[in-house]
């Protein structure tokens, strides 16, 4: 492999090196041979600049500045004990904790499962054949994508669920990466691979904790595939440290008659970058994305989504929303693309944020590209203040200014978080977002 | 006195919309406030509350005997001071009960009485939801969201009639109500009548007043008061229409 890397891109060479040395005695020939193609995606592409359309508003120089090193497996009783006081820890469902993107299978919880479903960690799935080995890197585009491309270089662990037809998980599945910051900035790059048969359906819920403060980068990719008739509801819940850094990409297909349901929900990291893909992939498929953004601070957020109406009458549900305060930018970038056979396409978008403070920014943009001539599709994104009509009907009440300012606030959001069908996933989501609402 | 409002004159950015106010409210009265659309009814009853879009340029008001208008809104609710709007805020998001609950503890609070919690609570208010004949299934809904113009003036009635006010000011709660709801409001707030607390009654017509029979009416005119009298000019009113007034208007105001 003969590759020309900038300086600051060149660790990751060097990196790649020592893991694939490593690897070597136990990859797989289609494992190198995927790691390798990520390796010169990443080198031909480079980090992406504000030049490009896709990253006008998300500058990741710096990213790209930092020498990150492999993150470390430390187990400490310190995370030990973090990690069981974390209220998702309370939750009595399967689960997957990961501790800086490894597994960690003592916190772990999987069982009971129903005959057939498969949930595992993704280094021990590597190793197995399997559906893995037919489904991995064919959604996430890493020869388009850099962070997809550094992602499927370093794939290493993560999560793997892969449900048989026509099964039912009612509980949430629960997938918990708890980064701890060390002394020097690491990176990882979990890989979570949902497989949902035929007729299956579940709820799953991937979650981000940081603990410790420090800096790190998570930079994960997740794909999802609901085969015909499967209903996958998918959470994403991302509350790093606030000086760590996280990219994550996800896609979601959907074939005929499948729904697939994301709800990404970020609050945390200095600089965060979300981008939800679903394609409508058969007749009758439905997709909803739902989206909050909370940023205060210096904090960057940005989400980029994409619904690809590749055939016809299938529907797409996307709703957004954004709380800003303090001098904190977001980034709503929507782009539905109904292609030229998608006919009686049905299409929904909205963004609305709420601005708290007068120097916060946000730039929200709707992107449709609509090939076919039979289709509905609306959009809107609004910007706007808390009513002070609402806020005068709560004092008239006796409510002070401060707990009415809150309790719209909370409302505002709840809309997003209320999709969430779990009920004790969906209070523990709101208390974060309270949590972080008061910080 | 309850309420004494003397010389109140409130402004819009420059325009002034209350030009010189004066009324007096004794425990355990009714008072109906009559007058033409854009006298200033509304802004009279949003000033006594504590909207802050109208500025108070001259005058005081006196709630039991302490000055009114230095005092934030909510705390104004929390001594007892309860509008009903004329146009109650939709709160999407919000749940009703909660909401409810939210403002009753206030209140209690403040009184230094224990918070209700939600058990309690519902206990509290099951009554009186069912004197209002309203559908309960609006508690579990958000705030006025969705509601029918009827459905928002009942609740708040309902939220009248769990808080408790010293002094309600009703801002046109008939509007909106067919007969049947005027009927069930007016009984809901004829039964919260007692001398321990005030009703200011605004309305445009009459016909709320057959029901909620005031013990003064007073009308309003272009920001004044300008004529005060017992039930019956209320009657006069409904017979003779608020052109009649014009007639009352000082000379040096005519054009
Ligand atoms: N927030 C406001 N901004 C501008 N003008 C207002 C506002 N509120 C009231 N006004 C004006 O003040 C006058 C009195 O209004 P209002 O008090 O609502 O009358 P009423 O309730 O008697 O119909 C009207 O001319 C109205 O247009
Ligand atoms: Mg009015």
């Amino acid at each position: 492999m003969a590759i020309a890397l900038k300086e600051s891109e060149d660790f990751y060479l060097k990196d790649f090196r020592e893991f694939e040395d490593r690897q070597a005695a136990t990859a797989p020939a289609w494992l190198s041979k995927l790691r390798s193609e990520g390796m010169q995606a990443f080198a031909e592409l480079g980090f992406p600049t504000t030049k490009l359309e896709d990253w006008k508003y998300c500058n990741v120089s710096p990213v790209a500045g930092v020498r990150f090193v492999p993150a470390p497996y430390e187990l400490t009783d310190k995370i030990r004990k973090q990690v069981k006081e974390l209220p998702f820890a309370g939750l009595d469902c399967t689960r997957m904790v990961f501790v800086n993107g490894h597994y960690a299978e003592e916190l772990s919880s999987v069982r009971d499962l129903p005959e057939g479903a498969r949930i595992t960690n993704m280094a021990r799935a590597l190793t197995q054949e399997g559906a893995v080995t037919a489904h991995l890197g064919r959604y996430a585009k890493h020869r388009r994508h850099p962070f997809v491309a550094l992602n499927t270089a370093f794939v290493e662990d993560g999560a793997f669920i892969e449900l048989p037809k026509g099964v039912a998980i009612e509980k949430p599945i629960g997938i918990i990466y708890v980064s701890a910051g060390g002394t020097e900035p690491w990176v990882a790059h979990p890989r979570n691979l949902v497989i949902a048969a035929q007729g299956s359906q579940a709820t799953v819920v991937e979650t981000y904790l940081g603990i410790d403060g420090g800096v790190y980068f998570n930079n994960a990719v997740t794909e999802i595939v609901a085969e015909e008739n499967a209903h996958i509801d998918y959470v994403k819940f991302q509350d790093e440290s606030e000086s760590a850094f996280h990219v994550a990409t996800m896609l979601a297909y959907a074939a005929r008659n499948a729904a697939a349901v994301t709800n990404s929900i970020q609050l945390g990291a200095r600089l965060g970058r979300e981008e939800v893909t679903t394609v409508l992939d058969g007749e009758g498929a439905e997709a909803y994305l739902y989206g909050l953004y909370v940023t205060n601070g210096r904090q960057l957020l940005d989400n980029h989504t994409a619904i690809d109406h590749a055939q016809p009458h299938c529907s797409s549900r996307e709703f957004y929303k954004g709380i800003l305060d303090g001098k904190s930018t977001a980034v709503f970038n929507g782009k539905i693309l109904v292609r030229k056979d998608a006919q009686k396409t049905d299409s929904k978008q909205s963004d609305k944020n709420l601005l708290l403070s007068e120097d916060a920014t946000i730039n929200t943009k709707p992107q449709l590209e609509i090939f076919a001539d039979d289709v509905k599709c609306t959009h809107g994104a609004t910007i706007g203040q808390i009513d002070p009509e609402s806020i005068f009907y709560l004092r008239a009440r006796g409510i002070g200014l401060e707990e009415a300012r809150k309790l719209l606030i909370e409302a505002f959001a709840s809309e997003i978080v209320d999709h969430v069908k779990f009920e004790p996933l969906r209070k523990q989501l709101k208390s974060a977002l309270l949590a972080k609402m008061r910080s | 006195m309850l309420l004494e409002i003397k010389n109140l004159h409130a402004n819009v950015g420059n325009t002034e919309i209350l030009k010189g106010i004066d009324l007096k409210v004794g425990l355990g009265e009714v008072h109906a406030i009559m007058g033409p659309n854009g006298s200033g009814k509304s802004t009279l009853a949003q000033v006594l509350a504590g909207r802050d879009v109208y500025k108070v340029t001259e005058g005081e008001v006196l709630y039991g005997g302490k000055d009114l208008l230095e005092l934030d809104p909510e705390f104004r609710a929390r001594e007892g001071i309860f509008l009903a709007f004329q146009y109650p805020v939709e709160i999407p998001g919000v749940n009703n009960t909660y909401f409810l609950r939210a403002a009753l503890n206030a209140a209690r609070k403040h009184r230094g009485e224990e918070e209700l919690d939600a058990m309690d609570f519902l206990t509290h208010i099951r009554e009186k939801i069912k004197l209002l004949e309203m559908d309960e299934t609006l508690m579990n809904r958000p705030v006025n969201e969705g509601f029918s113009g009827g459905e928002k003036k009942r609740n708040e009635i309902l939220q009248m009639a769990v808080l408790e006010p010293k002094l309600a000011i009703m801002d046109e709660t008939d509007s909106g109500l067919d007969i049947d709801a005027l009927r069930i409001v007016a009984s809901g707030v004829n039964s919260l009548r007692g001398k321990e607390r005030s009703i200011i009654v605004v309305t445009h017509y009459q016909r709320l007043l057959n029901y909620i029979v005031p013990d003064f009416v007073h009308v309003l005119s272009n920001g004044r008061i300008v004529k005060s009298g017992s039930k019956e000019l209320a009657l006069e009113l409904e017979e003779k229409g608020y052109s009649w007034l014009d007639e009352t208007v000082p000379v040096s105001e005519r054009a």
